[in-house]
């Protein structure tokens, strides 16, 4: 009996050691695909009318021209919000979200950042998220939201009048709709760094342990 | 020892590599120093100019053909576009097109016809005189241009719907298609229940005065549920079909719909 224990424990420590499951792997991938092509089609069309004294190097457009980037910002549109949709339907349904990103507190986030910031923040156990970890994945999903429902906005502003009510008018919305890229790509240069500074969490990224 | 046998004598291999991305068109030039890149390989997949991925932009297209179907679904031809109070108009309203000001057509006024044909039980020609005749209203609504900026303006016309039956127009037919004067022949073509939107306008006057010539004189067709190029000015023809015929813009990539 004593090694029946024993196996059974093997078995669980074998479970517990899956950090990223595979639906979360395969969106993850998916959404960083769509997210640049997102975001490089997304500034060959700012380009066409820039909101800010500067543009995008061509160099860094997707499409060619403006029509170009359009076709491909409303292709990938597809991508990402299907994607988003599922991941969030998945994320709530199994309760990934509560588990992983809840609570945020603040004297929580206080002293994570605090120990971000010495390089005294551990990562001995990638099942669990710290306070700095939390805050900016759940931030990041409401600027996913927000950056598809301006964009819905801005593609309809007729027939989804309201959502560009929501966020006044239609200059407004092209605004938020710009800031939220800018966020993302902020998230992108910190996300990727940390990652590339904890190796073993961009490997449970992609093969799950 | 073989290898060297290949290299000419005297010759600096990294200038002669050099020399010979000098003697490539620009673009490729570009293309081939940032070669490797994903990025580098994402901008070819595109090929407006020069190398033609067909795979690619053929999965575009078909997209683009599904995104029509898609707002086409959507479309509620009740819907209406928000209206604004005068104050809000954009002062001076944007002169847009791929020419400068000076290229837009002249249309003389007096010589100037609106030749209707295609599914229509009447083909008469109509005069500018005749049009205004007809009952006008006036509307302020945004303009949004497929480039993003958008205006508030003030339109005055006849609703397009009221014209399409004054003339007897089949309106099962699918499109309607509006050829304009400008260089290079604009045309673009409106989907039946956009032309019959309450909204869509034969425009005549702009804020309050005959269309000037930097807004389409003499007539544009407004259509606030639709992008501006969707918009076409300095209409000269109009025809209703069931065909599909293209537009200048929407020849080139923009997505045929372009609704709001």
């Amino acid at each position: 009996m004593a090694s029946l224990t024993v196996t059974d424990e093997q078995v669980g420590a074998t479970k517990a050691k899956v950090i990223q499951p595979a639906w979360v792997r395969i969106m993850h991938w998916v959404n960083a695909l769509a997210m640049i092509l997102m975001i490089l089609s997304g500034w060959q069309i700012y380009n066409a009318s820039p909101l800010f004294g500067f543009t995008f190097p061509r160099e860094y457009t997707l499409g060619g021209w403006l029509g170009g980037g359009l076709l491909w910002h409303f292709a990938a549109m597809w991508l990402l919000m299907i994607n988003g949709l599922a991941y969030l339907v998945t994320g709530f349904a199994t309760g990934r979200f509560r588990k992983k990103l809840f609570p945020i507190t603040p004297s929580g986030v206080l002293h994570d950042v605090r120990a971000a910031l010495t390089f005294k923040l551990g990562h001995d156990d990638l099942t669990v998220y710290n306070y700095v970890q939390r805050l900016l994945y759940a931030g990041i999903i409401v600027v996913g939201v927000l950056i598809v429902l301006t964009g819905l906005g801005m593609w309809k502003p007729v027939q989804l009048y309201y959502l560009v009510a929501l966020f006044g008018d239609y200059p407004t919305a092209r605004y938020i709709h710009f800031f939220c890229m800018a966020a993302i790509c902020a998230f992108l240069v910190i996300h990727v760094l940390l990652a590339l500074l904890v190796p073993k969490s961009l490997r449970a990224m992609i093969i799950g342990r | 020892m073989a290898k060297r046998s290949f290299l000419i004598p005297g010759v600096d291999k990294r200038l002669l590599i050099k020399d010979s991305i000098k003697t490539m068109p620009d673009v490729t030039r570009r293309r081939f120093i940032a070669g490797g890149a994903s990025l580098g390989a994402l901008t070819l997949l595109t090929g407006c100019d020069v190398i033609d991925s067909s795979s690619a932009e053929e999965m575009l297209k078909q997209v683009s053909k599904f995104n029509d179907a898609v707002q086409a679904f959507i479309f509620n031809p009740d819907a209406l576009a928000p209206t604004f109070p005068e104050s809000a108009i954009t002062k001076p309203f944007p002169f847009n097109a791929y020419y400068d000001l000076d290229d837009a057509p002249d249309v003389d006024g007096k010589d100037w016809k609106l030749e209707v044909g295609g599914l229509v039980d009447n083909k008469k020609s109509w005069t500018l005189d005749e049009l205004y005749k007809l009952p006008q209203v006036t509307q302020i609504t945004r303009h949004i241009c497929v480039e993003g900026w958008s205006a508030i303006g003030s339109w005055t016309g006849t609703p397009l719907r009221d014209f399409l039956k004054l003339i007897g127009a089949d309106t099962r037919a699918k499109y309607v298609w509006f050829q304009c004067a400008d260089k290079d022949g604009y045309n673009s073509p409106l989907d039946m229940r956009s032309a019959l939107h309450p909204q869509t306008q034969m425009t005549f006057k702009y804020a309050g005065e005959i269309l000037p010539r930097a807004y389409g004189f003499p007539m544009k067709i407004r259509v606030p549920t639709k992008l501006g190029f969707k918009n076409p000015k300095y209409v000269v023809s109009m025809e209703v079909t069931n065909d599909y015929k293209g537009g200048y813009w929407e020849d080139q990539g923009y997505n045929s719909f372009s609704g709001s």
